[in-house]
C-alpha cells in the first residue's frame, strides 16, 4: 500500500496552497487527490472577474487564477482522476483512479472537498420536474466551459454574493434575467449591490420573496412566489437556484469525524475530531473567496510543518 | 421494417415491457409503441421499488394471483438478467393502542394468502432489529418477504430480452388511431403505421384514452399522486426493514423503505389530481413527509435530503386490477396497475399470454431457445463498473464516462436525459448535477444529435 506523510484530499485553491506551501518549508512527501480531471476547483468555471492569488489584486477571472495556481503548483504530486471512496476503519483511504481501487495511508491526511450550492431537492421546492433549473455552479459551467445558453429569462433564487455573480455570468452568455428573489428582508450579500443589479443589469432583487413551485410542462414556464400573503406567479423559462452553501461531505458523512451542518468540527489548528485528520478551505462551511482560502492552505502549512519538526 | 406483427402492446412502462417479452419469449412477432420519448415515461418512473408478498393484498384477486406469480418468476430469472435484490424484510409497526390490536389480523390475512412466514414481534424484538426506530412504536409484523429492486433496471431489462427475441420497440410513437381491417389492426402511430393480429392494451395512464380509440372504455383512469423524499447515504444504515405503517379506512399511509441505491426514502402520498404526465410535487407535502421520517427514526434529524419526486398511479374506481379479453376483437385491455405493477408486472404478463392461448391464437409450439440480457449493476451491494477503473463523472453516485456512453448505446439506448438517468443514476445523488450536469447534458446532447 502507497503511503505518504501527507495526503490532501481536493486541489482547489485551498488544497494546493498547502502543498505548494508545505514543499516550500521542506515537506516533500505530499500528495494531493483530485477527483476532477484538472485540478482548481470552483474558480475553474468561474467566469468573471474579482479572483487575485492570496486575495490580493482580484483583477483576475476564475479560469485565469486557475491556471495560475496550477502553474504555481506545477511539479508537484498532484493526482487527478483521483476520487477517495471513503475511509476504512483501519484509517485507510480507498481510492479510485483510471486503472481501478486501490488503497492508500497517510501519516496526516486533510480534508480540502470544498463545497456545493444546496440543490432543489434539499430545499424542497415543489412543483414540476424540468431541465432548466440548475445551480449556479452548473449554469457556470454550461456557459463557459460549454458555450452554451441553457434558457433566455430565469429567475435568480437568493441574494448572496454567488446570486449576484450569475448577473454576470447570464450577460456573457446574453441572457436577461427576469428578476432575482429572496426570502430574506436583507441581502445577504452588501446592499448596494441591489441597486447595481438594477442600475448596471435591469433586474430588480424582490425581497422577502418565498419561491413555492416550479411549473411548466416539458420546459420551464412560470414560478410561483409568495409575498406578505400574496400569491404571484412570474412567467420565466429557467431557474437559477444559488446559495446556500453546503459542504461537500460525501466523503466523511457517515460519521468518521464529528460534523456540524454537514462542515466538519475543527478547533482552531484546522483539527477535527480525529487527531489526524485536517480540513482546511470552504468545507468548513463558512464561505469565502478563493484568496482567502488560499491563506488559510498557508496557516495550515505552518501548523503542520511546525508539529512536524 | 416490416410492419405487420402478431401483437402490438400500446405503452412501454413495466407491464407493457413484460407482457411484450412474454409474448416475443413464446416466438410471436411484437411491436411496443410508447408515446414518450423512453420507455418508462409515465407511471412505472416514480414508485417505491418494492418486490411485495401480496400479504396484505385482497384475498382472492387477481392482483395477488399476478404478484405472487410475477414474485416467483422474478426471483427465477434475476440472476440470468442480472437484477439486483435487496433482501429487506418488512415490519408493519404500530403506533398506537389500536394499531396494536390491528396487528393479529394483519397476520391472520397474510396466512389466508399464503404468505405463511409473516410473523408478529413484541416491542423488544423490534427494538433488535431496528435500534434506531422511535421508542414509541409499540409492536410489529415481520414479512420476511418484502424485498427492495430497482424499478427501471427490471422493465429495461425486459425490453432488452424482448428485444433479442426480435421484438420491436417504437418510441415517439402515440398511438392516434386503430382500425380493424380484415382481421388485422391498423395502428396510426406518431411514428408510423403498424399491422398487427392482437392489440395489448397497457397504457397505464393514458388507458382509458387508448381503449376509447376502439371502444366505450368501462373504466376511467383517475390517478392518485405520491410524493416522496430521498435522504442521502448515511440515511441507509438507520433502517435495516421496509417500515410500513397499519393501513386504515382512510389511507394505506406512507412507508420509509430503502433504495437498492443505498438511500433511506419515504412516500408515497396517495393525492387525487388531474395530472397525468409530470406530477408535480409541493413544499408543504415534502416538509410534511421528511418529518414524518424523523418522527418513525430521529437520527434521521442530521441527514440531508438528496432528491424528491412524485409519481402517478393509475387506479380507477375499481380496486382490482381490470385484465379482460375482448374476444370479438383480438384486443386485450390491461388497466388500473397501480403500485403494485413492479411486482405484479411478470405475472400479468403470464395471465395475458393465457387469455390469448384461450380467446384467440394457440401460441407456438415450440418456443425458442431464451436469449438472456443482462442489464449493468447499479445496486450499492453488488459490484459497480467503477471498481474497475475509469474515468467517474459523477461523484455522488460514481458513474463512470464508459456507463454513460454504454447508455446511450445498445438496442434500447436512453431515449432522454432523464431515461439516461434511469439507466446510469448520473445526476440522482446529493449534489443534483451541481457538478457534472454540464458535463453530462453535454455529452448526452452530442450523442443525441449524433455530433460525438
Amino acid at each position: 500500500m502507497e503511503h505518504h506523510d501527507i495526503v490532501i484530499i481536493g486541489g482547489g485553491p485551498a488544497g494546493l496552497t498547502l502543498a505548494l506551501e508545505l514543499n516550500a518549508l521542506g515537506i516533500k512527501d505530499v500528495v494531493v487527490l483530485e477527483r476532477e480531471q484538472e485540478a482548481g476547483g470552483i474558480p475553474r468555471h468561474c467566469g468573471h472577474l474579482g479572483f487575485g492569488i492570496d486575495n490580493k489584486n482580484r483583477f483576475l477571472t476564475g479560469p485565469k487564477f486557475a491556471t495560475k495556481l496550477r502553474e504555481l503548483t506545477n511539479g508537484l504530486d498532484i493526482r487527478t482522476g483521483t476520487t477517495v471512496l471513503e475511509f476504512t476503519l483501519r484509517g485507510t483511504m480507498r481510492l479510485h483512479s483510471g486503472s481501478g481501487i486501490s488503497e492508500m495511508s497517510a501519516r496526516r491526511i486533510v480534508l480540502a472537498t470544498g463545497t456545493r450550492e444546496s440543490s432543489r431537492a434539499a430545499r424542497l421546492i415543489g412543483g414540476n420536474r424540468l431541465p432548466g433549473v440548475m445551480n449556479t455552479g452548473t449554469f457556470q459551467q454550461l456557459v463557459y466551459l460549454k458555450h452554451q445558453k441553457p434558457f433566455s429569462n430565469p429567475v435568480i433564487v437568493g441574494s448572496e454574493w454567488v446570486s449576484f455573480s450569475n448577473l454576470l455570468t447570464c450577460r456573457h452568455a446574453k441572457i436577461k434575467p427576469v428578476c432575482m428573489i429572496t426570502e430574506s428582508t436583507n441581502l445577504n450579500a452588501p446592499s448596494y449591490f441591489s441597486l447595481g443589479a438594477r442600475l448596471a443589469f435591469g433586474v430588480s432583487v424582490k425581497r422577502s420573496t418565498k419561491l413555492l413551485s416550479i411549473n411548466g410542462h416539458i420546459k420551464v414556464e412560470s414560478v410561483d412566489v409568495e409575498s406578505g400573503g400574496q400569491k404571484q406567479t412570474i412567467a420565466c423559462d429557467g431557474v437559477i437556484i444559488s446559495g446556500k452553501f453546503r459542504s461537500e461531505n460525501g466523503l466523511y458523512s457517515s460519521g468518521v469525524i464529528e460534523q456540524e451542518n454537514t462542515a466538519p468540527l475543527t478547533t482552531d489548528t484546522y483539527r477535527t475530531s480525529k487527531p489526524n485528520i485536517y480540513a482546511v478551505g470552504n468545507v468548513l462551511g463558512h464561505l469565502e473567496t478563493a484568496g482567502a482560502c488560499m491563506l488559510h492552505g498557508r496557516k495550515l502549512a505552518t501548523i503542520i510543518a511546525s508539529e512536524l519538526r | 421494417m416490416d410492419n405487420r406483427f402478431d401483437i402490438a402492446v400500446i405503452g412501454g412502462g413495466v407491464v407493457g415491457l413484460a407482457i411484450l417479452r412474454r409474448f416475443a419469449m413464446t416466438g410471436l412477432t411484437c411491436v411496443l409503441l410508447e408515446k414518450g420519448a423512453d420507455i418508462l415515461s409515465g407511471a412505472s418512473k416514480g414508485n417505491s421499488a418494492l418486490l411485495h408478498t401480496g400479504f396484505d393484498a385482497p384475498a382472492k384477486s387477481l392482483e395477488l394471483q399476478c404478484m405472487q406469480a410475477g414474485y416467483r418468476e422474478y426471483i427465477d430469472i434475476r440472476q440470468k438478467l442480472n437484477l439486483p435484490l435487496h433482501e429487506t424484510g418488512a415490519l408493519v409497526v404500530a403506533w398506537t393502542q389500536e394499531e396494536l390490536a390491528a396487528l393479529d389480523g394483519i397476520v391472520e390475512k397474510a396466512h389466508t394468502n399464503d404468505v405463511s412466514n409473516v410473523k408478529r414481534l413484541t416491542q423488544t424484538e423490534l427494538r433488535v432489529r431496528e435500534p434506531q426506530i422511535s421508542k414509541l412504536a409499540l409492536g410489529a409484523v415481520l414479512v420476511p418477504g418484502e424485498h427492495v429492486i430497482d424499478a427501471w433496471s427490471a422493465p429495461l431489462a425486459y425490453g432488452q430480452q424482448a428485444i433479442a427475441h426480435g421484438a420491436v420497440i417504437l418510441r415517439n410513437a402515440e398511438v392516434t388511431s386503430v382500425e380493424r381491417v380484415n382481421s388485422q389492426w391498423r395502428i396510426a402511430s406518431m411514428a408510423g403505421e403498424v399491422t398487427a393480429g392482437t392489440i395489448i392494451n397497457a397504457a397505464g395512464l393514458f388507458g382509458d384514452y387508448v381503449e376509447a380509440l376502439a371502444h366505450e372504455p368501462s373504466f376511467t383512469i383517475k390517478p392518485r399522486k405520491g410524493q416522496f423524499v430521498v435522504f442521502d447515504k448515511p440515511a441507509a444504515k438507520l433502517a435495516r426493514s421496509i417500515i410500513l405503517p397499519v393501513p386504515n379506512e382512510r389511507t394505506k399511509g406512507v412507508v420509509l423503505f430503502r433504495t437498492i441505491f443505498g438511500n433511506l426514502a419515504i412516500g408515497p402520498t396517495a393525492e387525487e389530481t388531474d395530472e397525468r404526465t409530470n406530477p408535480a410535487t409541493d413544499s408543504a407535502t415534502l416538509a410534511k413527509l421528511k418529518s414524518r421520517a424523523i418522527e418513525i427514526v430521529p437520527a434521521l434529524t442530521d441527514i440531508d435530503v438528496t432528491a424528491v419526486y412524485a409519481g402517478l398511479r393509475p387506479a380507477t374506481h375499481h380496486k382490482d386490477y381490470i385484465i379482460e379479453a375482448h374476444k370479438d376483437k383480438n384486443w386485450i385491455t390491461v388497466a388500473g396497475i397501480r403500485s403494485t405493477g413492479l411486482t405484479g408486472s411478470l405475472g400479468i404478463a403470464q395471465h395475458v399470454a393465457k387469455l390469448y392461448a384461450k380467446h384467440f391464437n394457440k401460441l407456438p409450439k415450440k418456443p425458442p431457445e431464451p436469449i438472456w440480457t443482462p442489464v449493468p449493476n447499479l445496486a450499492e451491494q453488488s459490484i459497480r463498473p467503477y471498481m474497475k477503473g475509469g474515468e467517474i463523472i459523477c461523484h455522488c453516485e460514481w458513474v463512470t464516462r464508459g456507463e454513460i456512453e454504454a447508455a446511450c448505446q445498445g438496442s434500447l439506448p436512453a431515449g432522454d436525459l432523464g431515461g439516461l438517468k434511469r439507466r446510469t443514476r448520473a445526476m440522482m445523488g446529493r449534489c443534483q448535477g451541481f457538478y457534472c450536469g454540464a458535463e453530462i447534458t453535454t455529452m448526452f446532447e452530442k450523442v443525441k444529435h449524433g455530433t460525438s
